[in-house]
């Protein structure tokens, strides 16, 4: 949990969404003849032009297929500047979106799954658009997969969960706790991007303003290990975070993820293991601050990884470096397991948490100077 | 008058120039006058080789390189921040390296200069190499003095950790238990540590946190104390300070321009050896708690009892001023002064430059202060050890304290210029 930061990754801009929500209520005007013409069938995607000017744009779809579609419009890095799903055969649609200068991906998605048939496509401006370094573009749009999947995979895990709770199944709820996390903590940075979700699933006690319900996982916890009892209200709370991180799941694919971003990401998961894990904060009731460290470690590696082939370019000995850190910080984490997951975090003595400490600062000093790494020159 | 900080600036080796960048912002005149002023008074005192002189102008910068390392003889400075280190890696090329690049980033920043790349770089997404809460403010007779530990040679099991387990000295020893210790493993030991002493506890902190940093990976923290008002002092001239106990305690220090009695008592001599220590020195750092809350309802005949000198004065008892030689027979046989005079030891003596520390409370709301005494030696046998010895057993004073913390370290010889580098005797 932390507050609503401003820096890593800005979401969306309001007003995209906003003017291509605006869009499902008009009246569609396919023809008009400034809009693109997006022709989507099974097995592809058509468009009218390529290049258009930057602003406002109107796609205007026909679904030609026998499946059901989709069509996204994607940024670098595959962030959804728009998207419209549910495009029945045989039926048009038009969407509306302002888009900045720059090169974007249109893609059909035939039977609403997949990549999709995508199409390059550039809005034209004034002024030279910044240069692109396509390995980072990759870099960007694999991590969104993987923070999607994490999103994905999160839900059923905090659906099993919360179905403990409405069973007023205190042993199974407690077992399902740490594990619906996970997704959550490994990529945390996207998530508090949005600003409002994060206050709702993860806040702690004493991260509580006035006047501020407390709900989420913490809440729950709370019930769980410290009051032993689970009440009407924890049922209400169960399916609050359901809704939530459903918000969450919706919107991962939206978030303005860059790789500079990427990169302090990394360093701000790092950061979360630093003044909440190793001291035991994070999961003060239920002891599994370690479940949610080696999830923070493992999300900010993924950065990482898909960022080293260019960091390695640029800064070979941080490379070096960082492989080796981020093997002796998983190395050191192994100690600590136990079955499925790791030992109760009450069990670890001070001068084994300082061991903890001084091996995340091993790491997350080099980790600090990722961001610079993959800065394009 | 310098006022870089970036990687190109030069290092004022003179000690003559408080160069830190921020002397901009203070503006005017006025500043210009003083910086000159202060070169001036540290320029007629002599900046060279000669790190014992008594540097009047508290902004001044100690010569880093020498003979010997600062920090030991030179004029003892206000403010205090130790650290012990533990050596996290295992690789001895790692910890060579790490060494050669903390005595960079040592003689910049006791000549005033940020570390690395400076405090604000011209890359906005990386984090500056320095942390910069040291910007504008003066040397502050800054002076870093590193130490290896009895741990660096050989492990508790005995193995050779870095290939110079041959060379551990044989006076670097595990220091014995004395009675009444009640040590804290958390803050004792250490296979490393670094005293930094300034005039400006934010220089000292400054130096050390940056340390830290650059060590991360290598080494990390083991534990560190602030001391925030020296002890003893190493300039005789000067009024002794007083201790948290009110008295006088360091009245018959080694002086730093006493050379015969620093060879003699201080700096390990070629013929003594080990030859890589030949220059260098043996630290004892203890932690001493004061019983404070005790010692302030005692009356002052048995506080004064108990050190065996006048607390007004600090005369010895039954003189009248305080560097009075102390007629030891006027004391009571427990006074603290009587058995840790040399007289008592042999003629043992060591250079003590120890400080005072206020952790705030402890949980029970009694005050966590004490001495956090430093003594510097050629030999702990002949010094620390055999007087420790004796205090511990009849010392009046052990009713007001504990020592609850304890670390030797070897002190390697001074830096000689700039391709020196802190540990290069022992390791090459």
């Amino acid at each position: 949990m932390r507050a609503a930061r401003t820096s890593v990754v800005a979401a969306i801009s309001a007003l995209t969404t906003i003017t291509a929500v605006a869009g499902c209520a008009q009246k569609s005007d396919a023809k008009g003849s400034d809009a693109i013409q997006v022709t989507a069938s099974d097995s592809a995607c058509e468009v009218s032009k390529t290049s258009f000017p930057a602003g406002h744009v109107k796609l205007a779809v026909e679904n030609k297929g026998s499946k059901v579609t989709e069509v996204y419009v994607y940024a670098p890095g595959d962030r959804i500047v728009t998207e419209r799903e549910n495009i029945g055969p045989g039926t048009r649609t038009s969407i509306n979106a302002e888009v900045k200068a720059g090169s974007y991906e249109i893609a059909c998605k035939p039977g609403m799954k997949g990549h999709g048939i995508r199409q390059k496509v550039s809005a034209t401006g004034k002024g030279k658009l910044p240069k692109r370094d396509p390995r980072l573009d990759e870099a960007v749009a694999a991590y969104r997969t993987y923070a999607q999947k994490q999103a994905d995979d999160t839900l059923p895990a905090v659906q099993k969960f919360a179905d403990a709770v409405k069973k007023d199944d205190l042993k199974g709820a407690k077992e399902l706790y740490a594990p619906s996390r996970v997704g959550w903590e490994r990529t945390e940075p996207v998530a508090e991007s949005f600003g409002d979700i994060d206050p709702k699933v993860d806040v702690r006690a004493d991260g509580l303003e006035k006047g501020q319900k407390w709900t989420g996982w913490h809440r729950l916890e709370k019930s769980l290990w410290q009051t032993k009892k689970i009440t009407a209200a924890d049922h209400d709370l169960a399916d609050r975070l359901i809704k939530d991180l459903k918000d969450w799941q919706k919107r991962v694919g939206t978030a303005d993820i860059t790789p500079t971003g990427m990169a302090n990401g990394a360093k701000e998961l790092l950061d979360e293991v630093q003044t909440g894990k190793v001291t035991g904060e994070e999961e003060r009731y239920s002891h599994t601050d370690l479940v949610d460290f080696k999830a923070n470690v493992e999300g900010a590696e993924t950065s990482y990884k898909l960022l080293k082939p260019v960091a390695a370019k640029n800064d070979p000995e941080l490379a070096k470096e960082l492989d080796k850190q981020f093997a002796a910080v998983a190395k050191l984490l192994d100690q600590y397991r136990e079955g499925e997951g790791f030992v109760s975090y009450d069990t670890v003595s001070e001068s084994r948490r300082k061991k903890l400490s001084d091996a995340v600062n091993a790491l997350a000093e080099p980790l600090s100077r990722l961001a610079a790494a993959v800065v394009t020159k | 008058m310098a006022t870089h900080t970036g990687p190109d600036a030069p290092i004022d080796e003179s000690g003559t120039a408080p160069s830190r960048r921020a002397l901009i912002g203070w503006g005017g005149a006025g500043l210009a006058l003083g910086a000159a002023a202060a070169g001036g008074a540290a320029a007629a005192l002599g900046g060279g080789a000669d790190d014992t002189r008594t540097v009047a102008d508290s902004g001044a910068a100690v010569p880093f390189h020498g003979a010997h390392q600062s920090g030991i003889a030179t004029a003892v400075q206000d403010r205090l921040h130790f650290a012990a280190f533990d050596v996290t890696t295992g690789d001895r090329a790692e910890l060579i390296a790490l060494l050669k690049e903390w005595t960079k980033a040592a003689a910049r920043m006791t000549q005033g200069h940020a570390v690395g790349g400076g405090a604000v770089s011209d890359l906005a997404e990386a984090p500056p190499d320095d942390t910069g809460e040291a910007l504008g403010l003066k040397s502050s007779r800054l002076t870093l003095t590193i130490g290896f530990g009895p741990t660096l040679f050989t492990d508790r099991k005995g193995k050779d950790r870095f290939g110079v387990a041959g060379r551990r000295p044989e006076a670097l020893i595990d220091l014995p238990a004395f009675p009444g210790d009640n040590l804290d493993p958390a803050r004792s030991d250490g296979d490393l540590c670094v005293q930094a002493c300034a005039d400006d506890p934010q220089v000292a902190v400054h130096a050390i946190r940056n340390l830290a940093r650059i060590g991360m990976g290598k080494v990390a923290i083991r534990w560190s104390q602030l001391g925030f008002g020296k002890t003893s002092s190493t300039t005789p001239d000067a009024q002794t300070p007083r201790n948290m106990m009110g008295f006088k305690d360091g009245t018959r220090n080694i002086a730093g321009t006493d050379t015969a009695a620093l060879d003699k008592h201080v700096w390990v001599s070629e013929r003594a050896g080990p030859a890589w220590l030949a220059g260098g020195s043996y630290l004892v750092a203890r932690r001493i708690r004061m019983h404070i809350e005790t010692w302030d309802r005692t009356s002052l005949k048995e506080q004064e009892d108990v050190f065996g000198r006048d607390k007004g004065e600090g005369a010895p008892q039954g003189r009248q001023r305080e560097h009075d030689e102390p007629n030891l027979r006027a004391m009571l046989p427990d006074a603290h002064v009587r058995l840790a005079h040399p007289d008592s030891n042999g003629g043992a003596r060591i250079l003590r430059r120890g400080y005072s520390f206020t952790d705030g409370t402890d949980g029970l709301g009694r005050l966590d202060a004490g001495l956090f005494f430093l003594a510097y030696q050629h030999d702990v046998r002949d010094g620390f050890v055999p007087v420790q010895r004796r205090l511990a057993r009849t010392d009046a004073l052990n009713e007001y304290i504990q020592h609850v913390g304890s670390a030797l370290f070897a002190i390697p010889p001074g830096v000689r210029d700039a391709d020196d580098w802190w540990g290069r005797t022992l390791f090459s």
